[in-house]
């Protein structure tokens, strides 16, 4: 039921949430989430996103089955870009379906959480000033909040 | 055997992939990445602080002790960094 898409391209949100929708049958949430290229307070030209071919895909397809059996998800849609992408520009969508917007919400946060920290993908820095600032570390937030789910 | 590598891993050891045949004691994950440190500078530099290199085996995240017996691809990456 998940779809799920690993693109250079961007996304078109509206159409994305209008496909869940158009795909499901008596729903009664729909929750949208979208990660956006911050430009940092302009410290930012682009971040580049590295990702591994392959187990990206089956990664997020692991994680959205695992959401699949917490929540009784009527409609589940996840897009990660990879390449170059400048502030401003989409990052990632997470758009959930359901009856009863409770389900909705926990599952787009557990996804996230959860593509945050399993998700194959590597954001390098490309700063304003045209040197690179170097592969972005890994926050100890973002392993707690997926701690938060086990 | 393949072995890839991405991000600050791939750029220390200057390659994205490469076949290796390691000796029959190499068994485990940390056991490989043992063995590849010995394989040059490069390679001891990308491994130099333990723990910080992740493992997948065909394609699943895996612990340093996951065996690599009878494995298509193993890959070393540093934690991620998505979404």
């Amino acid at each position: 039921m998940a779809d799920i898409r690993v693109q250079a391209a961007d996304f078109d949100v509206a159409a994305e949430v209008a496909a869940v929708q158009a795909g499901a049958q008596d729903v009664g949430a729909v929750v949208t989430f979208t990660g956006v290229c911050r430009s940092d307070g302009g410290r930012l030209a682009a971040l580049e996103l590295e990702h591994y071919p392959g187990m990206a895909e089956e990664e997020i397809a692991r994680v959205a089955a695992e959401a699949e059996r917490r929540w009784p998800l009527k409609g589940l849609c996840v897009i990660h870009r990879f390449g170059l992408i400048r502030p401003g520009e989409n990052i990632v969508l997470v758009v959930t379906a359901s009856a009863h917007r409770q389900a909705a919400f926990e599952a787009a946060s557990f996804l996230m959480d959860y593509l945050k920290t399993r998700a194959p993908f590597w954001k390098k820095e490309h700063l304003a000033d045209g040197t690179s600032g170097g592969w972005v570390a890994p926050r100890q937030e973002d392993d707690e909040a997926t701690a938060r789910w086990e | 055997m393949k072995i890839a590598y991405f991000a600050w891993v791939r750029e220390r050891i200057g390659k994205s992939e490469e076949i290796v045949t390691p000796p029959e004691h190499v068994r485990t994950v940390a056991d490989l990445a043992e063995w590849l440190k010995g394989r040059g500078e490069e390679y001891a530099h990308a491994f130099a602080e333990p723990g910080m290199v992740r493992a997948a085996v065909d394609r699943r995240h895996v612990k340093p002790d996951a065996p690599i017996a009878g494995a298509a691809e193993v890959a070393f990456f540093p934690p991620m960094t998505g979404g």
